[in-house]
C-alpha cells in the first residue's frame, strides 16, 4: 500500500500540503476544545505543532525547511513559502478600515524606527556580553535581533563571517518563534485588541511571520493591520542595517 | 467569477512589489524591496473601495479574493512547520537571549506607544487599560 501512495504524495506536493495542514489545523482545534475549553486557540495550538513538526522534520532529514525537506511533505514548503504567504497577507486588507490606518498614522511609524532601533541595542549588548567587539560583527548581532532577513542581509553587505552570520539568523528565528508563540499569551495584557495597537504592535516587533502567526492565533481581525506595519520593518532595517546603524556602532567601539 | 477577484488580488501584489522593489533600487539596494506587501494591502483596498462605490464589485468576485483571506492561517501553519526550528535551537545561548530579550523588551514598548497622539481623545472605541 505505502508503495503506491508515496509516488503520489511526492506527484501532488500541494494538494498534499492541504490535506496534511487540514488535518493538523482540525486535530488543533479539537485539542484546544478538550485541553483548554477554547481557552488557547486552535490556530495558536496548530502554529505551535507546526513549530515542533519543522524540528522533528530538521532532525529526520538535517535539512533547512523543517517538514518541507521531507519529499512527500515538501508542498508544505510551498504552501508556507514567500509566494503565497505574502498573496493570503494582502487578501486580509479585505477587512480593513482606512480610517482605523489614518488614526495611527504617526504613531505607527514611530513605532516602526523605534522597533529597529530597540532590536540593534538589544542584539549588540547580548553580542557584547557574548564576547564580540568588532563593529561588524556586533551591527550584524544587532541587525539579526531585528528580523533573521536583516540579520543576513546586514552580515553580507559588510562582510561579516559566516559564523556570526548563522547567528544573527538564529536570533532572529527566536524572535519569529517567540513572537508566534507569545502574542496571544501576552495580548491581554498589552490591550491588544484594537487595529491601532496592533499597527503599533506590528510596527515595533516586526518580524512579519512572528507577529502574523501571533495575530492571527490572537484574533485573525487584526492580521492585516499588523502585518501592515510589520512589512516595512524588514526593508527599512535592510536600509538602516548596514548604514546607519553600522556607522553609529562603528563610532562607539 | 470568482476568478475577477483573485485576479485583482494578484495585481495588487504584483503592483505592490514592483513599487517595493522599485524604492529598494531607488535607495541602492539590489532585489530588496521595502514593504511591498504593505503597499499591495494599501493598492487592494483603494481599488476594493473604489470598485464598491462604483458598485463593480460583485460577490462572486469578492468570494475570489475572501477565499485566499480565509486561507491565511493555514498558510502561516505551513509556514510555522517549515522554518529552520533545529537551527534556531542548535544556535546556542547567545541567539536564544537575543531572540527572547528582544521580544520583551519591544512588547513592553507596546502600551507606551499606544498613548502617543491618543490625548486628543480621538479613540475612544476601547476603555479597558
Amino acid at each position: 500500500m505505502m508503495q503506491f501512495i508515496k509516488p503520489l504524495l511526492v506527484e501532488y506536493p500541494l494538494i498534499t500540503a492541504f490535506a496534511v495542514i487540514g488535518l493538523l489545523v482540525g486535530f488543533s482545534y479539537l485539542l484546544s476544545g478538550w485541553l483548554t475549553r477554547g481557552r488557547l486557540h486552535g490556530s495558536a495550538i496548530a502554529i505551535m505543532l507546526g513549530l515542533v513538526l519543522a524540528y522533528v522534520g530538521g532532525e529526520i532529514t538535517k535539512g533547512e525547511k523543517g517538514l518541507a525537506d521531507i519529499p512527500e511533505f515538501a508542498g508544505i514548503g510551498l504552501m508556507g513559502g514567500s509566494m503565497l504567504r505574502d498573496f493570503a497577507i494582502v487578501a486580509t486588507a479585505m477587512g480593513v478600515r482606512m480610517e482605523e490606518l489614518r488614526k495611527t498614522g504617526i504613531a505607527g511609524v514611530a513605532s516602526l524606527f523605534t522597533g529597529i532601533f530597540v532590536s540593534f541595542v538589544v542584539g549588540v549588548c547580548v553580542g557584547y556580553a557574548f564576547g564580540y567587539r568588532d563593529a561588524v560583527s556586533l551591527t550584524t548581532l544587532g541587525a539579526g535581533a531585528a528580523t533573521f532577513i536583516v540579520g543576513p542581509v546586514t552580515g553580507t553587505a559588510l562582510g561579516a563571517t559566516p559564523e556570526v552570520i548563522a547567528l544573527s539568523f538564529a536570533a532572529g528565528l527566536i524572535k519569529s518563534i517567540t513572537v508566534m508563540v507569545g502574542t496571544p499569551l501576552v495580548a491581554r495584557f498589552i490591550g491588544l485588541n484594537n487595529p491601532r495597537t496592533a499597527m503599533i504592535y506590528g510596527g515595533l516587533m516586526g518580524t512579519t511571520s512572528g507577529v502574523a502567526g501571533g495575530l492571527a492565533a490572537t484574533d485573525p481581525k487584526l492580521v492585516p493591520y499588523g502585518a501592515m506595519t510589520a512589512t516595512f520593518y524588514t526593508g527599512l532595517g535592510c536600509l538602516l542595517g548596514p548604514s546607519v546603524m553600522y556607522f553609529i556602532i562603528r563610532s562607539i567601539f | 467569477m470568482a476568478i475577477y477577484g483573485t485576479a485583482i488580488l494578484s495585481f495588487c501584489l504584483l503592483a505592490g512589489m514592483l513599487i517595493g522593489r522599485g524604492l529598494g533600487q531607488l535607495l541602492g539596494m539590489e532585489n530588496k524591496d521595502i514593504g511591498g506587501v504593505g503597499i499591495a494591502m494599501l493598492l487592494l483596498i483603494l481599488l476594493t473601495d473604489w470598485l464598491k462605490k462604483r458598485g463593480n464589485l460583485q460577490p462572486p468576485t469578492e468570494s475570489g479574493i475572501l477565499f485566499w483571506s480565509a486561507i491565511y492561517i493555514p498558510v502561516i501553519v505551513a509556514m510555522a512547520a517549515s522554518q529552520n526550528v533545529r537551527k534556531a535551537i542548535h544556535g546556542g545561548y547567545a541567539a536564544l537571549i537575543a531572540g527572547v530579550l528582544v521580544s520583551v523588551a519591544c512588547v513592553a514598548l507596546v502600551p507606551l506607544f499606544c498613548r502617543i497622539g491618543r490625548s486628543r481623545g480621538e479613540d475612544s472605541s476601547h476603555l479597558d487599560p
